[in-house]
């Protein structure tokens, strides 16, 4: 395609840069209202207890101490089935995360909320509640979880298998298969069969904003709320399903938020801020401290992964199997789904199985974290991929070519591809300067891998105002994680005709813009920006309309384009039209609610170097690449900055990220300091290389990217290992420790 | 946190008194320390003393004859931006670049890390390793312990309750030696050494006269491996010799296995820094005029 | 006995500024509690994240590890101060140049940590800013836009110098 755009494929300064380069920009804690309280929440010492006994009189008798609130005082309605946006849930596993009833099923579990006049008091005072636990033993793997003779979290919890209820009491909330072909005959013609077993630790988005909430439940009784989140309108829905009242009686106003990842969509604060505002008739503001956010939020699952894949002689993939074991955390909802969606979406096979299992276990609820399930799978699936292109003695790209995905492929749990960009990305790779490089030096490897995120679509709204002097103003509500506002106002821009500085975008309060999901599902610059292109034509439309008024003539034979409207000689720029409304009928806003269904899934590939000190097992980065089909960039600085994001959180996923629990179920590493994020010392630069596959249901043809890139990085540096030290290391994290205790055994063996 | 009251005494006899009327009373230098314990309530305290405002605390005072007092106060970025101690300590420069990162060496000071006594102290190994001693003052008067014995257990010193160190006193430097600290973390900044080995060495006529070394993150306190350093005494540098007395110290750490390593990797981690450590201080002294 | 407040008389951004705090509220909870300066951001709380960065007496540091009544007689500058009246400084504005910044939380911190090293240092190396900035956690970016920005604002300070 080669259109020639206008604003599209710019890099305009963002419209909330200077506030966020200044400090200005409010972000959640940053919210102040007056006779704000502070709450602390006083959690669970125990991975598994029931609770017998909360005694909260010496947190009441502490001066400074406004109200104390427990599970006992949300609504007592009756449990029901509810869809938040995540799947169906029982209302009491969603409230019973929020603040235990009955059971504490984690370290870090929420058992009761303090709100006083200043975060010092409220700490103290929940330290002096008194709460009689039973403990219960634990489980914290899958494999653990599934034993038959495993405690069981949830007595009311029993297995669906294959989308039926089968009423056995067990810790597997679901157990899916998909099937394609016959696996058994494609195994039996396979000339070559790598079958591996795979462990993922439970990492954590790391966002470094913590959680937060302020809430005012209002004397006329609405709840109005400030927060940082990924969905204003999830929060809302979701406080006013867990306090039984209706949408209309909640305001949710998202304020600027610091990182979310999918960790920010689920809610966690802002019904124990809006109990304890009923209590006191003030605002309550909770902000999570660095070690609630480990222990109280969600992390992405742990993970048991086996893969069996056969080829023949030729390189053509034959078979497939994935046995998908993910640790849901207390409650179910593990991303084994998208697991089981994105473990072989990148290849061609036909004969497949893959069995997914949705398992409780004595950790945190786990929540979405970028393309959440499919990094799991593919540090898996990408490290067969690598072994079997070394028996084949194939290059590992020419290999994954001869075997990709196109158009017209069924993935084994449905769909067929439409237009997809999974060639595209492979040959990238391959023409890459950096994939031909030579790369000199002892303990030294290159390694590669390809992984696939399928995006979302999802509703979204949004108005366009025009103003008298050419300019408009767009409300929105998608919470602006990494400038979308800004990819959003240049599609507006670019269907007006206008530069991108005039349009004015607006991130709204859930009073102020009409339904909107969340940001996340890589949709934000997809849906949203689709919204702001019906809106925008909606606007055309009426402008169009308008000038057919001032020229006399029929609105038909009126045209628009970049920005100038004509007809029969007569011309207006967008500017001048705008100067003009008021004579011609009033206002112009245009307006878009959508749901697009087309959506384009996006594929990503990396290339990592790095060295592997043979003394001490540390592994470096010593370059790294990241490929990813966009669709259309919209803003590329903005699309980079989402492929070097997610490579370097894939990066800390491979070589350091992990929660170290001790055997009674506690987080021994709640903190930055020894949960090791990458810090700026430990990475070079991370080069990308933007495709464009175009998808055929968006008008730019946007795929949605943020997601993609987090998927291949773990297996590009296995494989790079592999290359560097001649071991494959199977479990994730590959720290220091791991990788010297398998040069070791290589060595013995 | 809960409430605590706060002065700045301006003086060590000040301190003293502060403390005497406030048992249980905790010392403030960079607070990078003291301030993480009280906010997680590892420790509790309802008086703080921040003793950055008495002078004998701030010196930092280098001559070549008698070598360097460093005010247990003294921040890290103060060491390393001097250009005399860094040129006549460059290990100790080095040493203090790595505790945490750029903010946490605006305050905190090697005094801190020390009297702090985790295991894991960075700039500790080093100290012993150059011979340093602690001044520590008292309602009684002051004494000197050698840095090695300061330590006696995490978390633990040999200060009584109405001590303060005060300062540490690092030695001339031999002509012709070289000191180095080294430690393995898994990133390349902010992290907790899961090992470190700190050594100084000097030469003699192309032998090695003297040789200390000690390590970090592997036994209840920083440890002085005397045996490892005596090992080398009178020997020239060769690999060999290296090579016996590194593995003596892996075999000396006494580490235990937590979520930074375990003991069997620990140990290796100890022999191989110990060597590097070694052969880096050598150099040096070879180069040193 | 009773507990009291603090009187804190300090220097923030160039105006002489008094406060009162109690002595367990760190520097971060004073300016954004007790001060409104709320740019400068919590991320841990315990010196990890480096969100909480200000300039104090010169040296950057992590203000969640300084207590407020420490800033007695000192000088701070924070991010509201970064900025020469209404013109960004050349850091402010090649973030915004480079994208260096996407939901920004650390960009405050980034900001006051580098303007630091400028002042400090003309022409640093990359290998030098990594280090510098090792103390300041970003999740969004990978720090590549962050590393760039910093180079061209040091590249900017070399030529108005010359």
């Amino acid at each position: 395609m080669s259109e020639q755009y206008k604003i599209l494929g710019t890099r305009p300064i963002r419209h909330d840069g200077v506030d966020k380069v200044t400090g200005r920009a409010l972000y959640g804690a940053d919210f102040q209202i007056a006779g704000l309280l502070e709450a602390a929440i006083l959690r669970s010492p125990h991975a598994h207890a029931r609770i017998l006994k909360i005694d909260t009189r010496k947190a009441h008798a502490l001066p400074g101490v406004k109200a104390v609130v427990t599970a006992a005082d949300f609504p007592q309605s009756p449990d029901r089935i509810v869809d938040l946006g995540e799947g169906e849930t029982p209302l009491s596993y969603i409230r019973g995360n929020v603040l235990a009833s009955g059971k504490t099923l984690y370290k870090g579990h929420a058992v009761a909320a303090v709100a006083a006049v200043n975060v010092h008091v409220a700490q103290e005072a929940a330290s002096l509640i008194e709460v009689e636990y039973e403990e219960l033993p634990c489980v914290l793997t899958a494999p653990d979880a599934m034993r038959p003779d495993a405690p069981l979290l949830h007595a009311d919890l029993k297995t669906t298998e294959f989308g039926e209820q089968t009423g056995r009491a067990s810790n597997v909330a679901e157990h899916f298969r998909h099937l394609l072909g016959d696996v058994e005959k494609g195994f039996a013609d396979a000339d070559h069969v790598v079958e591996r077993e795979f462990h993922t630790a439970t990492v954590h988005q790391g966002y470094i904003e913590p959680h937060n909430a302020t809430v005012l439940w209002n004397q006329d009784g609405r709840v109005l709320v400030w927060t940082s989140t990924q969905g204003a309108f999830v929060v809302r829905d979701t406080v006013a399903c867990m306090l039984d009242l209706p949408v209309s009686q909640v305001r949710v106003t998202p304020m600027e938020i610091g990182g979310g990842f999918g960790g920010k969509i689920p809610v966690y604060l802002e019904p124990v801020a809006a109990l304890l505002s009923k209590k006191t008739g003030r605002p309550v503001r909770i902000v999570m401290t660095r070690q609630e956010v480990f222990e109280g939020t969600g992390p992405t699952p742990g993970s048991f992964i086996r893969v069996k894949m056969g080829v023949r002689g030729d390189g053509r993939m034959v078979a497939a199997q994935a046995h998908l074991a993910y640790e849901a955390g207390a409650y179910p909802g593990a991303m084994v789904g998208p697991g089981g969606m994105c473990v072989f979406a990148a290849y061609d096979i036909g004969n497949v199985v893959i069995d997914g299992f949705d398992v409780v276990v004595n950790k945190p609820s786990t929540a979405a974290y970028r393309a959440p399930g499919a990094t799991n799978a593919a540090f898996a699936t990408e490290s067969v991929v690598d072994e079997l292109a070394e028996i084949l003695g194939m290059d590992p790209i020419e290999f994954r070519l001869k075997n990709a995905a196109r158009e017209g492929t069924r993935r084994a749990d449905g769909p067929k591809f439409p237009r997809i960009g999974c060639v595209e990305v492979l040959e990238a790779i391959k023409a890459h300067p950096h994939y031909s490089a030579p790369l000199e030096g002892p303990h030294r490897g290159r390694g590669v891998a390809i992984g696939f995120w399928f995006n979302a679509g999802l509703q979204s709204s949004c108005t366009i105002s025009v103003n008298a002097d050419g300019s408009v103003v767009l409300v929105e509500g998608s919470t602006d994680i990494g400038g979308t506002r800004t990819s959003i106002a240049m599609q507006a821009a670019e269907v007006l005709g206008i530069p991108a500085e005039k349009v004015q975008p607006s991130v709204a309060d859930t009073d102020s813009v009409g339904y909107t999901a969340v940001t996340g599902g890589s949709r934000t610059t997809f849906a949203t920006g689709f919204a702001a292109c019906e809106a925008a034509n909606d606007v055309i439309r009426q402008m169009k309309e308008r000038a057919a008024r001032l020229w006399q003539t029929g609105a038909g034979s009126v045209e628009a384009d970049a920005g100038v409207f004509r007809s029969n000689g007569n011309s207006l720029s967008f500017a001048e039209l705008a100067a003009r409304l008021g004579e011609t009928g009033g206002p112009v806003i245009g307006r878009a609610a959508v749901h697009p269904r087309a959506v384009g899934g996006s594929f990503s590939g990396c290339i990592a170097d790095v060295e592997v000190d043979q003394e001490t097992g540390k592994v470096s980065i010593l370059r790294f690449t990241s490929i990813q089909d966009a669709g259309k960039a919209i803003h590329p600085s903005y699309v980079e900055g989402q492929m070097q994001g997610g490579s370097v959180q894939g990066i800390g996923w491979a070589l350091n990220e992990e929660y170290y629990m001790s055997d009674r179920g506690a987080m021994m590493n709640s903190s930055l300091l020894d949960y090791r994020m990458p810090t700026s010392l430990d990475l070079p630069m991370i080069d990308t290389h933007i495709v464009e596959v175009p998808n055929p249901g968006h008008p730019f043809g946007v795929r949605g990217v943020g997601e993609a890139n987090i998927v291949p990085p773990p297996a590009a540096i296995a494989n790079a290992i592999y290359r560097a030290a001649g071991v494959r290391l199977n479990r994730l994290p590959m720290k220091p420790m791991a990788v010297m205790q398998a040069i070791w055994s290589a060595r013995k063996a | 946190m809960k409430w605590f009251d706060y002065a700045a005494p301006t003086s060590l006899a000040a301190a003293i008194t502060l403390r005497a009327e406030h048992p249980g009373s905790r010392l403030l230098a960079g607070g990078t320390d003291l301030l993480a314990q009280l906010r997680s309530g590892r420790i509790e305290t309802a008086f703080v003393i921040d003793v950055k405002r008495i002078p004998e605390l701030n010196v930092l005072q280098y001559d070549p004859g008698g070598g360097l007092t460093l005010g247990a106060a003294v921040p890290c970025y103060r060491i390393y931006q001097d250009a005399a101690v860094s040129r006549a300590y460059p290990s100790l420069a080095e040493a203090a670049g790595l505790i945490g990162g750029t903010q946490i060496q605006g305050r905190a000071s090697l005094g801190g890390n020390l009297a702090n006594a985790a295991p894991s102290a960075d700039s500790t190994p080093l100290l012993i390793a150059l011979g340093a001693v602690c001044r520590i003052v008292g309602p009684g008067g002051e004494r000197m312990v050698a840095v090695e014995d300061f330590c006696t257990g995490p978390g633990r010193t040999v200060l009584g309750p109405l001590e303060l160190l005060v300062s540490l006193h690092i030695p001339a430097k031999p002509a012709r030696s070289g000191a180095k600290y080294l430690r393995f973390i898994p990133r390349n900044e902010m992290d907790i050494a899961v090992a470190g080995a700190g050594v100084a060495v000097t030469l003699d006529d192309g032998v090695i006269r003297s040789a200390r070394i000690a390590l970090a993150a592997v036994a209840p306190t920083p440890l002085f491996v005397r045996e490892a350093g005596d090992l080398l005494q009178g020997q020239p540098p060769a690999p060999e010799i290296i090579g016996r007395a590194a593995a003596l110290a892996g075999e000396a750490a006494r580490p235990i296995t937590d979520m930074r390593g375990d003991i069997e990797y620990r140990r290796h981690l100890c022999a191989v820094l110990t060597r590097r450590a070694l052969n880096a201080a050598i150099a040096k002294a070879q180069e040193a005029n | 006995m009773k507990q009291c407040k603090v009187r804190v008389e300090t220097w923030i951004n160039g105006e002489p500024v008094e406060f009162l705090c109690e002595p367990r509220q760190s520097l971060l909870e004073s300016l954004r509690d007790v001060l409104n300066l709320t740019g400068t951001k919590e991320g841990c709380n315990d010196g990890n994240c480096g969100a909480c960065t200000v300039i104090f007496d010169g040296r950057i540091v992590t203000s969640c590890l300084v207590l407020g009544v420490e800033a007695q007689g000192r000088a701070i500058t924070t991010i509201e101060g970064i900025a020469d009246g209404a013109k960004l400084h050349p850091l402010q504005q090649m973030f915004l140049e480079e994208a260096a910044l996407q939901c920004g939380i650390c960009t405050p911190g980034f900001i006051v940590a580098a303007k630091a090293l400028l002042d400090s240092e003309p022409g640093p190396s990359e290998d030098r800013i990594r280090l510098w900035l090792a103390n300041n956690l970003c999740r969004c970016t990978g720090y590549d836009k962050i590393i760039r920005a910093v180079q061209r604002a040091a590249a900017m300070a070399q030529e108005v110098k010359i």
